[in-house]
């Protein structure tokens, strides 16, 4: 029996965080994909509260919650840490981290799914705070400094999944024009080994999220 | 001074940090923050959120309360540590108190601001979250075991607003979660919360203020 087990989804950005902390520090782990449609009582067991991946199982104990196990990845496994030593840089990562994950990607999703005449008022609130972000990250090369860290490993959908969701909708929210510094870190983060690695393959993403898109009414 | 906290005296945020302030025995300046009219130090210290509490160490400051929890946590460590030690159990730790920010607080919100089926929906639905809670404490004193830590600093705090939710949505928290109320009367033994929690009667004014505001009263 293995002693690291990650459930996890092969198009969410969550369960990819997770993979790639893990393969950053060259830890061994199976991993099971889990249908979301038709979940498993694996999932059911493991993660009663919330229902959802990534679900990390070591020694058999589960956690839950994507930033919840980045921590404890890191607190276990000392190769490669993704958060500063310093206490106050430390809470400045957590700070950006959630940011990230409580105001830029609901932002984000809200301009996928508002109906027509808000969508404006969507792309600028996502405008705004993905100007903050990038204010944060200015002449450095990544969030983390010259190496990636939690920052980067959350913003893994605005590194990734952004890119496929403008493809498969039409949408443009991140561009040179409009976001110089961002892109840039884009194609430093998406180059960069871990996360090449720990990527969904783009074409079958973009297909997935087209399938979305047309099922619902929505339209750009 | 060293330490500075922005905040409002009702703000169940801004409670999580003086608790742990003084649980660890740090002396700080309290400046308590008119959200109506906000003074240039938040926007300065909380250019992304402008909103209390933030922690202010030596100038530099910490925004988001469990945030700000934590590094007070990690800074002075030589007394009343509020995580266990143990990865794991600092993860299922930091599991709850990111459930309390997301299944308490929100529910609950709506019993205050909303009307009829919204706010029965958030009745439930805070009723709910604190019931899972209650199962997760069990028969332990704490939510850690046998002293106060981080599950119990993230959710003891909105005790002082049950009151308020009760009122508006016209329920009992006691019928429902017993246990749950025995621990929030254990929590208050401790000086660092008892200290620290604004009075029910102060928030349920502060909470008919807003609701007048909103048209509700």
């Amino acid at each position: 029996m293995a002693e690291v087990k990650l459930l996890g989804a092969w198009g969410s950005p969550f369960s990819r965080r997770v993979e790639m902390a893990l393969k950053l520090k060259g830890v061994e782990y199976e991993y099971i994909e889990e249908d979301l449609g038709n979940k498993s009582p694996l999932l059911l067991k493991y993660n009663p509260i919330h229902k959802k991946v990534p679900v990390l199982l070591h020694n058999g104990k589960p956690i839950a919650e994507s930033l919840v196990i980045l921590e404890y990845i890191d607190e276990t496994w000392k190769t490669n840490p993704i958060l500063p030593e310093d206490p106050y840089d430390k809470a400045m990562a957590r700070f950006w981290a959630k940011f990230l994950d409580d105001t830029c990607m609901p932002a984000i999703w809200q301009i996928m799914w508002s109906k027509e005449n808000q969508r404006e008022k969507a792309m600028e609130e996502a405008i705004q705070h993905l100007k903050t972000l990038e204010n944060e990250l200015k002449d450095k090369r990544f969030f983390g400094g010259e190496t990636i860290g939690l920052v980067d490993i959350v913003a893994n959908f605005i590194g990734f999944w952004l890119g496929a969701f403008q493809e498969a909708s039409g949408m443009e929210l991140v561009n040179k024009e409009r976001f110089p510094v961002l892109c840039r870190w884009i194609d430093e983060y998406v180059n960069c080994s871990v996360v090449k690695q720990n990527l969904p393959p783009r074409d079958k993403l973009i297909a997935f999220l087209q399938s979305r898109f047309s099922a619902s009414s929505w339209k750009y | 001074m060293a330490v500075t906290l922005l905040d409002t005296r009702v703000s169940p945020f801004g409670m999580r940090v003086r608790i742990t302030l003084e649980e660890k025995g740090v002396t700080y300046e309290y400046s308590e923050q008119d959200l109506r009219n906000k003074g240039p130090m938040l926007l300065e210290m909380n250019p992304v959120y402008k909103k209390v509490p933030v922690l202010i160490h030596n100038g530099k400051p910490i925004c988001e309360s469990l945030i700000a929890v934590q590094y007070i946590d990690e800074v002075w460590n030589n007394k009343s540590p509020l995580l266990p030690s143990d990865p794991y159990q600092r993860a299922q730790s930091r599991f709850w108190a990111d459930f309390v920010d997301n299944k308490v607080y929100f529910p609950g919100r709506k019993t205050w601001t909303k009307k009829g089926q919204e706010l029965e929906a958030g009745k439930n639905g805070l009723i709910e979250s604190l019931k899972l809670l209650e199962g997760e404490l069990g028969d332990k004193p704490y939510f850690e075991g046998d002293k106060l830590g981080y599950v119990d600093v993230a959710l003891i705090p909105f005790y002082s607003w049950f009151h308020g939710y009760e009122t508006f949505g016209n329920f009992s928290i006691e019928a429902e979660c017993p246990k749950l109320i025995a621990w929030c009367k254990r929590c208050m033994q401790n000086e660092s919360v008892s200290k620290s929690l604004a009075d029910p009667q102060e928030v349920y004014v502060f909470l008919m203020e807003l609701r007048k505001k909103l048209g509700l009263e």
